[in-house]
């Protein structure tokens, strides 16, 4: 219990005096993460959304499959990753190994099957209720797309939410692609978990305050934005 | 001369080895008003996706004036059950015209009048899902018409309506016709069918049991099931 309000207490200086490595760390953390979210959602809800509208032969095993990732352990993604990028791996030769870069990569792997599958459950239902207009409406491929996007944006976005707590929370990956190198690498996660090594519990306790503070915050600011709770729409 | 627009040669649909409608053969022509009568099951609403093209053949041919593609773009349809975009009225409205790539002063102006023309001049910016029943079917319907089709399908378009929307919707229909819309409809209403058909095709387990005019079949039907029909007893 000391060690909680002690957490509180270092959390609440570090934000306070707006701790020089805090903002840098948190900085970092955001801009990866939300790198991250932008380059996966790019990727997931056009795919998923795909997936939901088009019958293909092995459509239920592409699900099935796609279901499973979901379940990626991120060390493994990590070490692929890793092992991807390092000197003697097939990208080596553009030296993103130990950097944001290599962060975000890693973080893409793996949310973006997270963010497919919801897409995929949120737009099938929706799907299912509009096939037969935007078949009468003789719509191509693209716009049955870009319709269901629009109209499902409130389920898309809690999709991406999803992959953004994953992202921000992930520090496996992470750890073994960034290598937690200090003004370059570290983030939140990982300077919370060398700080438990080196048994700074306050301070560790104190950094996780702020990460749960900022993955709030993050949610808060989208769905304002977008005015997901927006008063008369049931 | 009268031109043929839609027809069916030896049409089957099949559903797990079932067949549903068919064999088929119609021949529907310009400047009329059909209206599909038949008992529940009988292939009403088969009939009228198979001829707007979203239900494929299981067997025969479906014969159009052009592509399918092409003749789909001037043709619209409406369901039983309006579905609704997830959106505002004037969103819904907008929408088919969006697709033909209408340029936006063009758009605005027919939004305006289809809405004022269904009374829902002053609902532009609600949500159109949480319409009355009787608002979405005319939102649907005035969002069928906004695209000028030569062709209308409406499957019970009046089904659960009160009295007033009903004939709101009638009125619409008359007037799309006489300004040369064909139209295709089913019903169980056999008043709204006298009231609005100049053709009826009158189906029976899938297959067409009597067509003609609408006169002569309310008169003068010529099979003892359109009779049994007419006169209100159950039929299959």
């Amino acid at each position: 219990m000391t060690d909680i309000w002690a957490g509180l207490e270092a959390a609440f200086w570090l934000i306070i005096t707006l701790d020089g490595d805090l903002v840098e760390i948190t900085a970092r953390s955001l801009q990866v993460s939300l790198s991250a979210l932008v380059i996966a959602s790019c990727l997931a809800l056009p795919f998923g959304t795909w997936l939901a509208i088009r019958r293909f032969r092995y459509r239920r095993t592409a699900i099935a499959v796609l279901n499973a990732l979901m379940g990626l352990p991120p060390v493994v993604v990590g070490l692929i990753v890793y092992l991807m990028l390092s000197r003697s791996g097939p990208f080596g030769v553009f030296g993103l190994l130990f950097t944001p870069t290599a962060m975000i990569i890693a973080q893409v792997i793996i949310i973006t099957p997270l963010i497919a599958s919801i897409t995929h459950q949120a737009m099938r239902e929706l799907w299912a209720e509009y096939h037969d207009l935007l078949i009468s409406l003789n719509t191509s491929k693209r716009q049955r797309i870009a319709t269901l996007i629009w109209d499902g944006r409130r389920a898309l976005l809690t999709a991406a939410l999803a992959g953004f707590g994953r992202a921000i929370g992930e520090v496996g990956a992470i750890m073994i692609v960034g290598g937690n190198i200090d003004h370059a690498t570290r983030v939140l996660t990982t300077a919370i978990a060398l700080e438990t090594g080196k048994g700074d519990f306050a301070l560790a306790l104190g950094l996780g305050f702020v990460l749960i503070a900022l993955a709030l915050a993050v949610n808060i600011v989208i769905h304002s934005l977008s005015r997901t709770e927006q008063e008369g729409r049931w | 001369m009268v031109s043929m627009i839609l027809s069916l040669q030896a049409a089957v649909v099949k559903r797990r080895g079932k067949s549903i409608l068919g064999p088929v053969d119609l021949d529907l022509t310009e400047a009329q008003f059909t209206i599909v009568l038949g008992p529940n099951g009988s292939g009403k609403t088969t009939l009228l996706r198979v001829l707007h093209g979203v239900e494929r053949l299981s067997r025969g041919a479906l014969t159009l004036p052009r592509s399918q593609t092409d003749a789909r773009q001037k043709q619209a349809y409406v369901f039983q059950s309006p579905i609704m975009l997830r959106r505002s009225v004037r969103a819904n409205l907008a929408y088919p015209l969006k697709l033909l790539g209408r340029p936006k002063h063009e758009i605005e102006p027919l939004v305006q009048h289809w809405a004022r023309r269904i009374g829902l001049e002053g609902a532009l910016e609600r949500h159109a899902p949480r319409l009355s029943g009787g608002e979405k079917q005319k939102l649907a319907l005035a969002r069928a018409l906004i695209r000028e089709p030569e062709v209308l399908f409406l499957d019970e378009p009046c089904a659960n309506l009160d009295g007033r929307s009903t004939r709101e919707i009638e009125a619409l229909l008359s007037e799309a016709h006489t300004q040369g819309t064909r139209i295709i409809m089913t019903t169980h209403d056999m008043g709204q069918a006298r009231r609005l058909a100049r053709e009826v095709v009158f189906l029976l387990g899938g297959r067409v049991h009597e067509q003609g005019p609408s006169a002569a079949f309310f008169d003068a039907p010529k099979t003892a099931a359109a009779v049994a029909f007419l006169n209100g007893e159950i039929v299959e």
